[in-house]
């Protein structure tokens, strides 16, 4: 028993960490709701650079060949920094199927997303996978797509509507990219918590009412300690599953599900606290908080919410037979 | 990363599965807060303890086999699994063994580990005093030096000690300084309850069991060799206690993970009550969170084995069982519907868990805790 990750894993993560830090600061985050792809630009090609993008492609076709988790904490960071970019539906969802029909997903030159049903990032993006209804490859050239508007402004969401070169993705095909998805929306949860109440214990030790930082106060204590409280006993379940989904354990769909009802919960219970931990300034439209609670929605929402996957947990220990 | 266990492990697992299937009681023993159910629950723990497996990780000369914390955890699920008898014992071998095994003399461990072990002597927890309860060094109760009698003489009251009607000793904190304040001058001493000047005062808790006791000390002579680890040194040694109160060692993931199985085999056979939507929700809820308390101790022990004692986030880890604990139970209430009218194990395990966000310090200094030492936000 052994419940880590390897040197080699943490290290990797580090990495991801730190090009991401000087790649995505807020600003970059901010900038994607206005400019013309809802992307970072940079930071993927940094990405690109270093192997991530192809982490989970086969190293026959010039990926990684790494496993879930090898990439959960990746995921994991890609959402503390609020990445504006299709990075699970690229690494863990898209690229691994694509990549031996579409050169250039390694590096990044050629974008992959993937929606169910709804697409994010499909204007700017180079292939789509789309799990509902229909599930199909695409070329972003050969595809007939619906802009809408989405709440998280750096989300840019489309639907597909038809495809002059569609393949119908395999029911393996489907069922991995399922819950690699899942997954990997699970951790950048936590990532995004962890941002949430990182920003959120900072501003209320400095900012003071009543002659003191309001973080002295008790009622702001408690809430804070639940949202961490939550991380706690979210992380676990996340990291398990990308075990499980690493060594096909039988279980590991049902274990994709108890991960992500969990991150979802913690994420809207993260969002929902530093929201009212700053007040008014938090609700302001030029604070960056907002950027990180509408991305908690939109995860959280994606692919299964918390009670769809819950519901799927009581299936199973309370239908299947004995 | 591996998730498994191993062959010997496993092997271990096998030990246990078999040893408790052929001993535990078919019938449940009378509840243990009672003096007629307390004596029967020791009798249980002679039987645990003639088969070396009362203490699995204690070392095998004082009565344990040296278990490692994996199956230390292993021998747990098993237990709850089970469905065998609470440990009566536990406030002894779960909270003042390992401060004795730190802090004791090698006479101290000889004289009293093997015996706690046996259930022989029992021990209760003299913590809590009228006007110390969370704020726990507001203590009083205090021991003063008598020269003449060759030891200290204990005055004041305890309360709130469970099972202390019962039990035959208490370790406990008093003060010896009594110019100095707070967490200073305080010692731990082992007391036997027989003691003259010593009287016991059983008293029900929630579920009306005499589970409660208030202890006075009048004049009470206590040796110097029953003093734990050094005079005025009793915060110190006591804050060891507590932590294996509030974090790994009392609170398994078994109790939590059986209690999950136990409530899953009542909404499948709850009828209409076990169909209702809303409580399915709540019963894939509640065994989500059962496993994510098992992960999280898993990730905890491969720290803790990887040579990280466990600090400070026993705060986040008890807020999260004793609450746990609660749900698993309200989950079962809303199962029985009417019937939760009725006297039950469940209503019992119900009142008894409604006592965990209380004790052991409440979950709101806990929040506390996590809010100053794990996160960092200034006390002022």
């Amino acid at each position: 028993m052994d419940f880590s990750f390897t040197d080699d894993q943490l290290a990797f993560r580090d990495a991801v960490r730190d090009v991401l830090a000087k790649e995505c600061p807020p600003s970059v985050v901010r900038a994607a709701w206005t400019n013309a792809t809802g992307r970072s630009g940079a930071a993927w090609d940094a990405l690109g650079e270093m192997g991530v993008l192809g982490a989970m492609v086969a190293e026959s076709e010039g990926g990684l060949g790494l496993t879930e988790l090898d990439v959960v904490l990746l995921a994991e960071e890609s959402g503390y920094f609020a990445l504006p970019e299709p990075f699970v539906e690229h690494v863990l969802v898209g690229a691994p199927i694509v990549a031996a029909d579409h050169g250039g997903v390694v590096s990044g030159a050629t974008t992959v997303t993937a929606g169910d049903p709804l697409i994010p990032y499909g204007a700017a993006a180079d292939v789509l996978v789309r799990l509902d209804p229909d599930p199909e490859v695409a070329s972003g050239a050969g595809a007939v797509l619906e802009s809408l508007t989405s709440v998280d402004g750096s989300r840019r969401l489309t639907r597909l509507l038809g495809s002059v070169d569609a393949r119908p993705l395999t029911r393996a095909e489907l069922s991995q990219a399922f819950w690699r998805g899942n997954l990997g929306y699970s951790a950048q949860l936590i990532g995004l918590s962890r941002a949430l109440l990182d920003t959120t214990v900072a501003y209320v030790t400095e900012r003071k009412q009543f002659g003191a930082p309001i973080g002295s106060f008790q009622a702001i204590k408690h809430h804070l300690a639940n949202v961490r409280i939550a991380l706690e006993f979210a992380a676990p379940l996340v990291y398990r599953a990308a075990y499980s989904l690493t060594h096909a354990d039988p279980d590991a769909s049902l274990h994709c599900s108890m991960a992500k009802a969990q991150a979802a919960e913690c994420g809207e219970l993260a969002a929902r606290t530093a929201l009212q931990c700053h007040g008014a300034i938090g609700y302001s439209y030029e604070h960056d908080l907002h950027l990180w609670m509408k991305r908690v929605w939109a995860l959280s929402g994606a692919w299964g919410d918390a009670s769809w996957h819950r519901d799927r947990v009581a299936c199973a220990i309370l239908d299947a037979p004995l | 990363m591996d998730l498994s266990w191993s062959g010997p492990e496993e092997a271990f697992r096998a030990d246990v599965r078999a040893w408790l299937a052929a001993n535990v009681p078919a019938d449940p023993l009378p509840s243990g807060d009672t003096r007629e159910g307390f004596a029967r629950h020791l009798e249980w723990e002679r039987t645990l303890f003639d088969a070396r497996w009362a203490v699995v990780s204690w070392p095998e000369e004082f009565g344990g086999r040296g278990a490692s914390l994996w199956e230390w955890l292993i021998f747990e699920e098993e237990y709850y699994r089970a469905g065998a008898p609470q440990r009566v014992t536990q406030n002894g071998i779960f909270l003042l063994a390992p401060t004795i095994f730190e802090f004791g003399t090698p006479e101290q461990q000889q004289r009293f580990l093997p015996k706690m072990a046996s259930g022989e002597e029992s021990w209760c927890q003299g913590w809590s005093e009228p006007d110390a309860g969370s704020d726990l060094a507001g203590i009083r109760s205090t021991a003063t030096r008598d020269d003449a009698a060759g030891g200290w003489r204990l005055n004041g009251q305890k309360t709130w000690t469970t099972r202390g009607a019962f039990c035959t000793h208490l370790f406990g904190l008093f003060r010896t300084d009594p110019a100095a304040e707070r967490h200073r001058g305080l010692t731990y001493f082992l007391v036997p309850l027989d003691t003259p000047g010593v009287t016991v005062r059983g008293f029900g808790r929630l579920d009306g069991d005499e589970g409660f006791a208030e202890v006075f000390f009048d004049d009470a002579l206590v040796t110097d060799d029953l003093v734990l680890g050094g005079l005025d040194q009793g915060w110190g040694v006591a804050m060891a206690t507590t932590g294996s109160e509030r974090g790994l060692t009392l609170r398994s993931p078994g109790r939590f993970t059986a209690t999950a199985e136990r409530l899953i085999a009542l909404a499948r056979n709850g009828g209409e009550r076990g169909v209702d939507p809303a409580i399915r929700q709540r019963v894939a809820q509640a065994y989500i969170d059962a496993e994510a308390y098992r992960l999280q101790t898993l990730r905890t022990v491969t720290r803790v084995v990887g040579g990280d004692p466990p600090g400070v986030e026993s705060s986040l880890t008890k807020v999260f069982w004793s609450e746990l604990d609660v749900r698993l139970h309200e989950d079962a209430r809303a199962l029985l519907g009417y019937e939760a009218e009725l006297e039950s194990s469940w209503m019992k395990g119900y009142e008894f868990a409604l006592s965990g966000p209380i004790y052991a310090g409440t979950n709101e200094i806990q929040r506390n805790v996590i809010a100053e030492r794990v996160l960092g936000l200034p006390r002022k």
